[in-house]
């Protein structure tokens, strides 16, 4: 075992930022760890990815100091890390940003940047130089926010940068970044790896993380991969392609990239040929929408049986409001949604009446699974048969065998791995909360599936097996498919997609291989057609 | 060759899933314990009660002792469903104080402090159930409809039922009960009292509805997490309503034992007595949690049960008055970090 002696050559100049070496962390049963080694260089910005459950999280934690590692050290410039307690000498060393937002809405930038520090003149809060210095702080870095906004007011990327600003501010020259782009835009995106290669040039440390490979190869310098809790590749990026990476992350099982999302072609002859089975059409009409950062302005839309429609747009334009109100999860200003059954007349949907678009066969997939998506404390066959209750249940009353015969089906055909169908929802990985939140809605046998990002945060493989099972339930059982997403690897499995730009449709593409260049140009509002 | 293969797939597909369902029936041991996590404490306690009286131990104490916590345990169940569907509710000690007023007043002569109305009992005890549901009704559709902060919300409504409390009877308390009134409350069957018998009645029915019925699973539901349930099309607002509605019924049936038991209705009954104090602690002793969505009546039953065991230790103490209270807090508080320490997270969230 390593004995937290220093050697000499501690020079925290050349010392990484980071070192941690046979790190071990288990979690009753799971073993998340299993002997990790990581390093990062001042000045390096290293790529971690790894599946959803291969330990990125936990490794996170450890490293900012959230938990202690069973076995193994942490040494930060050199130095044995602080204390577990001491989160302060933490703080001052390495920060995390993480996937959701940490700052305290009601707050000002200013006192967000130095939250729980604040600078202080005989005891009492020195207001003026925490502004200051925040002003001082944003400026040294080029970062552009005013200290003296609630942040409530400012924007996710704006957020972002506030807490980066935290970090640097305490003195930290070490950020792990924890999926920064899930919830930014293209834009944004573009500013924040900008800010990124700023911070790098300056010998800031970053270890950045991510499920989207695309932007480790833009913007890391290495990458390291983690599996089953344990690091399988380590390398600087120009030596290894994606392939590389998928391989390395998935394992010896034989998978392919080529084994594309999008359906073969010869399957691909949607609306007309399934008409005949197919369910009935939804008839969206002059749907109008108004609320703070979304508007919707007198949107019409038809979505044939058995037809799968995309609807994208940048953030606040509409394609997810849209698809939340036909889900009956937000209630239209104006306008009607209507199910028209073939022969059997049309079905009113009541605003906001999410129980009734449920019986009238609308399954939904919310955008944020940990606000929508699942009980925590539940168990996954409870969650999972949620939907359904009213038709497992025996004059009201349901036991868990029956709940988890109904639900163990399901699971399976989504490889949701649980340590049984009772284990609460809060205790699985993210991609496989994803995947009961995906079960859930399938659970209904809907007629019509309201998808929001079903694959955000999920990583590749369960990605592609989340849009396979969508795309081949929804070719079977001819439901019909409403998929708003801003990733065109959902998109690959509609039948059309319809981009919103300003709560309005910009215009509609019918051609399936969608061309991601004319989409992202769309979303943007350029090129009309 | 190929055939081969798949059956040795087969198999370790079934030893995957046998160890699963192993594992999962540990979990669920290891759940159980944790809900059962405060009858060590008891058992204790019934040592001590033991060793330091002989009288501790004997039927008529224990079935007066169950008699003296029947009501309070009512009221646990009320207010441990609306806990768990994250809601909270102080009027329910107003409506164990106001109900059974109401009933008395209609029903006892004028000379007993009743309205001289003389009413049925029977029609009282209607009266009696009324009164807890319209309050319930009121509550749900203010906090639920209306959006307003539960805790305000019952709040007021505490104060102003405890106001008509004393009101109609102008801080009198009606007495003299009909016995058809105080059977509930007053009677035994053999050696056990009835009240007792309906008690635990109600916490079994409880209890198995919350674990079975479909409405007490969308409890956990909601009170797990608001949203997601409410996106699985589950009808959030009715069960909340409706399980306020419940909470005000079962708090005037408690109210009404109460009544039966002392044979009449003190002015006090209910808020006066500051009864709601000892009602979160049994909930919260047993594991229901504040935050909702976490408990059970397993523990909630074990919670009523302690404290109603230390209060009767103290009584057959002779402990001295002015002390029981602070005696009653410091056994709250310990019994807190006991069922902490054992239990684990049991009430920590």
């Amino acid at each position: 075992m390593h004995e937290p002696v220093i050697p000499a050559a501690s020079d925290p100049m050349t010392a990484p930022a980071v070192e941690a070496a046979g790190i071990h962390k288990r979690f009753g049963r799971t073993h998340a760890l299993r002997g990790v080694d990581l390093s990062l260089q001042p000045a390096q910005c290293l790529g971690l990815v790894g599946r959803n459950g291969a330990g990125k999280s936990t490794l996170v934690s450890i490293l900012s100091g959230i938990y202690p590692p069973d076995a193994g050290q942490v040494r930060l410039d050199g130095q044995p890390a602080p204390s577990l307690g001491d989160i302060a000498a933490w703080r001052g060393r390495i920060a995390t940003v993480f996937q959701h937002s940490m700052v305290v809405p009601g707050l000002t930038v200013a006192e967000n940047v130095f939250l729980g520090r604040q600078p202080r003149r005989a005891g009492i809060v020195d207001w003026r130089r925490m502004r200051q210095q925040t002003r001082k702080v944003m400026a040294d870095w080029g970062f552009d926010v005013n200290a003296d906004t609630a942040c409530g007011n400012l924007t996710v990327e704006q957020r972002q940068v506030v807490e980066i600003t935290r970090a640097l501010a305490a003195g930290t020259r070490c950020l792990l970044l924890d999926e920064p782009t899930a919830a930014l835009e293209r834009g944004a995106m573009q500013r924040l790896f900008e800010r990124i290669r700023q911070l790098q040039a300056q010998g800031v440390a970053i270890l950045y993380i991510s499920h989207h490979l695309e932007e480790v190869f833009e913007i890391c310098s290495d990458v390291a991969v983690l599996r089953d809790g344990a690091m399988v590749l380590t390398a600087p990026l120009p030596q290894v392609t994606k392939d590389d990476l998928v391989t390395a992350m998935v394992g010896q099982e034989n998978f392919s990239t080529e084994r594309s999302v999008a359906p073969a072609p010869a399957r691909r002859e949607p609306a007309g040929a399934t008409a005949a089975s197919a369910g009935p059409d939804l008839v969206v009409e002059g749907v109008t929408f108004a609320s703070p950062g979304v508007f919707l302005g007198n949107v019409s839309l038809t979505i044939h049986g058995g037809e799968r429609v995309g609807v994208t747009g940048l953030r606040g334009s509409g394609a997810t409001t849209l698809a939340r109100i036909v889900a009956g999860a937000a209630a239209a200003d104006v306008g009607q949604v209507r199910l028209c059954f073939p022969g059997q007349g049309d079905r009113v949907l009541r605003p906001g009446d999410r129980a009734g678009a449920l019986r009238a066969g609308i399954g939904y997939i919310p955008e944020d699974r940990q606000a929508d998506g699942f009980v925590p404390l539940l168990g996954a066959a409870e969650n999972i048969t949620m939907t359904i209750t009213d038709r497992i249940a025996r004059s009201g009353f349901v036991g868990p065998r029956r709940r988890e015969a109904r639900a163990a089906p399901l699971a399976r055909r989504l490889s949701l791995v649980s340590a049984g169908l009772g284990q609460p929802v809060r205790e699985l990985s993210g991609g496989n909360q994803q995947k009961v939140t995906v079960a859930r809605a399938l659970a209904s046998e809907p007629v019509l599936i309201v998808a929001i990002t079903p694959t955000r945060g999920v990583d590749v493989a369960s990605k592609e097996l989340l849009l396979s099972e969508l795309d081949r339930i929804t070719s079977q059982t001819g439901a019909s498919l409403l998929l708003a997403s801003d990733e065109l690897d959902d998109l690959a499995i509609c039948d059309r997609v319809v981009v919103f730009v300003r709560g309005e449709i910009f215009t509609e593409f019918t051609e399936p291989p969608f061309d991601r260049e004319a989409l992202i140009a769309a979303a943007e509002g350029l090129g009309a057609t | 060759m190929s055939e081969t293969k798949d059956n040795m797939a087969a198999l370790a597909a079934d030893v995957e899933s046998a160890l699963e369902r192993k594992r999962s029936k540990s979990a669920a041991a290891i759940s159980w314990i944790r809900e059962a996590a405060l009858l060590p404490v008891l058992a204790v306690l019934i040592v001590v009660g033991a060793l330091l009286n002989p009288h501790f131990l004997t039927v008529s104490n224990f079935t007066g002792l169950g008699q003296q916590i029947s009501s309070l345990g009512v009221v646990v169940v009320g207010e441990s469903l609306i806990l768990l569907i994250g809601g909270m509710d102080l009027s329910l000690e107003s409506i164990y104080g106001l109900a059974p007023m109401v009933a008395a007043w209609l029903i006892v002569p004028a000379a007993s402090f009743g309205s001289g109305m003389m009413v049925s009992p029977y029609l009282g005890i209607l009266v009696l159930l009324a009164v807890g549901v319209a309050v319930g009704l009121v509550n749900g559709l203010l906090i639920v409809k209306g959006r307003l902060n539960g805790f305000i919300v019952t709040l007021g409504m505490t104060i102003l039922l405890a106001g008509i409390q004393d009101g109609i009877v102008k801080g009198q308390s009606p007495f003299n009960l009909p016995p058809e009134f105080s059977y509930l409350g007053s009677a035994y069957w053999g050696k056990i009292p009835v009240s007792l018998v309906v008690t635990a009645a109600i916490f079994v029915v409880t209890g198995l509805f919350l674990r079975y019925h479909r409405t007490g699973r969308a409890i956990y539901a909601i009170g797990g997490n608001r949203e997601a349930a409410r996106a699985a099309g589950i009808k959030v607002n009715r069960v909340r309503i409706g399980v306020y509605v419940a909470g005000g019924l079962l708090a005037a049936i408690g109210g009404w034992m109460e009544a039966g038991r002392v044979s009449s209705v003190a002015a006090s009954q209910g808020y006066g007595e500051g009864i709601i104090f000892a009602v979160f602690a049994a909930a919260v002793i047993g594991g229901v949690s504040l935050q909702g969505g976490k408990g059970n009546m397993v523990g909630a039953a074990s919670g009523v049960v302690l404290l109603g065991v230390v209060q009767n230790i103290l009584f057959l103490e002779n402990a001295p008055n002015y002390w029981i209270d602070a005696i009653d807090g410091a056994v709250i508080l310990l019994a807190l970090i006991l069922a902490r320490v054992i239990g684990g997270e049991a009430s920590a969230e």
